[in-house]
């Protein structure tokens, strides 16, 4: 009982305290408030105006495209994957896992350049592409490769521990009492992760909306077809488009707001999964 | 329905758990599979439901039973309950998943939920969820979802091994008239002798993936085939003598080779005077005068550690008091085969 009430009683606490929140005001909230305040520096009409812009709307566009592309099949793939690495023993799974965490390890940026190198007009797919009359690098497909690759290892990530965790007897019970594989998976184990599933595919969004360096690479930053809502932020930054460029931003942080409000009501909500509904 | 398991071995990255065993479970018997940790029991019973193939060249049979109906019911060790169902729906499961003509309407399945909910005695507790459960009932709904299924045989995991003591002398007994009513052919996996003598029909021995001794429940206790069985069913004393015409005789002979005596605690004399050669001295060390017998602690000249029961007569009769010299004679005992199965652990 003493120790806690005298670590109380010392001024450590309050002083941590505030040097904590502190640090949180100066790195995180200001330049939140500023990106606001910036935005609707020149009025309100401005900021709407920079929001109807139809080079912003299309960059909003391709950004929602990439990450509705993007999520879906990063989250199968995690699944999958999670189930093969926690339910079967195989040749090469530790490897498997490595090569998941890949594209947290390298540079987006290298990650872009790797698709140019397979898709672009020099790279190894160029022929066959160009013959077709299919563009992948410089148009919208190379946007959503790029979000696919970079937003890979995080449902997997996630789910894997969980799946591990979870061992397989409640599937052995399931298979036992006469469930086939598909009923095993819908009634059985998709119930028991899916708060797992669902912030695993919140952290796949995230990073989907907020990519940049590996679309900067593929993108050719055509505005109003190949720009995402970061690149159309930086492109405005670029011209000295201050309000409009803070604006763009603006509705990225919202948006990024948004799925944390997400992320920490599904954190909840996994942490009493379980419970009576 | 009858299951035969025929010199199934299994291996797992070159260990192996089980080697080479063959058992017979006839219908309707209730079997125990006793043997300490590692000693293969669990990947067995997990063998016989089919969730390992075993290694090429064992299988496992069920007699009596047509193909589509031989449905198993197994309990895990920690009950495997779908924690995001009710009980109600963890018991109906079985019967929801079924398809074609076996197909049982919303109407049926409630009736045949709710009499399986009564007879583990859980119909209160149908809208709860697993987490909302003690120990007891958590393995009473697993036994109830088990059985929903109809099974023709039904096999347990260490199915008291994560209750506390009290829960687990009642759901044993439970357990004991629910096996006489319905008769289902049963197996269950176990560590604890106690439940093994108690409750089966018939005590399977394993040891490092062998089939030790099988047999009724006294036989496994008053004629192990083995030092390992004696002493994992029960407290063995141990002595070192030779047998000298069907007696043993611990005066020492330097270089002769020992031969092992073993007694359970019951089994040993005692004695204020010495009896020739077949008795050796002993002080008291400690006695338990609490319990239907009086249990003490010898120890020998060489520091050998020996446990007695006495009847409470005998023992007044002697006057004995710890820190007094005596002298101990096996009354019975067994002499096993050298090295075969004997048991790697010093009886405490």
């Amino acid at each position: 009982m003493a120790a806690p009430e005298s670590f109380a009683n010392t001024g450590a606490r309050r002083l941590l305290i505030a040097s904590v929140l502190g640090y949180l005001a100066l790195f995180l909230l200001l330049p939140v408030a500023f990106i606001l305040q910036q935005a609707l520096a020149e009025g309100w009409r401005t900021y709407a105006q920079a929001a109807r812009d139809p080079a912003a709307r299309s960059a909003l566009g391709l950004t929602l495209a990439a990450a509705a592309i993007a999520v879906p099949l990063n989250v199968v793939f995690g699944a999958a994957a999670a189930w093969a690495v926690a339910k079967f023993e195989f040749p090469g799974k530790s490897a498997l896992i490595a090569l998941i965490d890949l594209p947290l390890t390298i540079s987006p940026v290298i990650s872009g350049l790797m698709l140019v190198l397979v898709f672009g007009l020099e790279g190894w797919l160029g022929d066959w592409l160009r013959a077709r009359g299919l563009a992948v690098i410089f148009a919208p497909p190379g946007i959503v490769l790029a979000t696919l690759f970079v937003t890979l290892p995080f449902a997997a990530r996630e789910l894997i521990p969980l799946m591990a965790e979870r061992g397989k007897d409640d599937e052995e019970a399931a298979v036992l009492l006469g469930a086939d594989g598909w009923q095993t998976f819908w009634r059985v184990t998709l119930p028991e992760i899916k708060w797992g599933v669902l912030y695993g595919a919140v952290l796949c969004a995230s990073r989907a909306i907020g990519e940049f360096g590996a679309v900067s690479v593929v993108s050719g930053h055509v505005r109003g077809r190949t720009n995402t809502l970061t690149l159309h932020v930086e492109a405005l930054y670029n011209e000295y488009h201050m309000s409009a460029a803070f604006a763009v931003a603006s509705l990225l942080t919202l948006l990024a707001l948004a799925t944390m409000a997400l992320q920490a009501w599904l954190d909840r909500r996994a942490a009493t999964a379980g419970g009576p509904p | 329905m009858s299951i035969d398991v025929r010199h199934v071995s299994k291996t797992f990255n070159g260990f192996a758990a089980l080697r080479d065993v063959s058992l017979r479970v006839a219908a309707g018997e209730l079997v125990a599979l006793l043997g300490p940790s590692g000693c293969g029991k669990t990947t067995l019973l997990r063998v016989i439901a089919g969730l390992e193939a075993p290694d090429p060249g064992g299988s496992v049979g069920f007699g009596g039973a047509l193909a589509e109906a031989r449905r198993i019911g197994f309990v895990f060790q920690h009950y495997a309950l779908f924690r995001h169902m009710t009980v109600f729906e963890n018991v109906a499961f079985g019967l929801r998943v079924r398809r074609g003509p076996r197909r049982l309407d919303e109407a049926q399945i409630r009736e045949k939920v709710s009499a399986l909910l009564r007879l583990v005695q859980l119909e209160m507790l149908a809208r709860h969820h697993p987490h909302q459960l003690s120990g007891g009932q958590r393995q009473r709904v697993a036994l109830a979802r088990a059985l929903a299924v109809e099974p023709k045989a039904l096999l347990l995991d260490e199915p008291f091994g994560a209750l506390d003591a009290r829960v687990r002398q009642e759901l044993r007994r439970w357990l004991r008239r629910l096996h006489e009513e319905l008769r289902i052919t049963s197996i269950f996996v176990t560590h604890d002798q106690e439940e093994a003598l108690e409750l089966a029909e018939r005590i399977v021995v394993l040891n490092q993936g062998r089939v030790e001794q099988e047999g009724s429940p006294a036989e496994v206790f008053h004629r192990p085939a083995s030092e390992f069985v004696m002493n994992f069913v029960g407290s063995v004393n141990l002595f070192h003598g030779r047998l000298v015409q069907g007696r043993p005789v611990f005066e020492t002979a330097p270089g002769a080779p020992a031969t092992r005596f073993c007694s359970r605690p019951h089994e040993l004399e005692i004695e204020t005077r010495r009896d020739g050669g077949s008795s050796l001295p002993a002080r008291v060390v400690r006695v338990f005068d609490a319990g239907a017998h009086v249990k003490m602690e010898l120890r020998g000249r060489e520091g050998q550690a020996w446990h007695v029961e006495l009847n409470p007569e005998r023992y007044r009769e002697l006057g004995l008091r710890s820190g007094q010299e005596v002298w101990v004679r096996p009354r019975r005992f067994r002499v096993f085969p050298a090295g075969d199965g004997s048991f790697p652990r010093e009886p405490i």
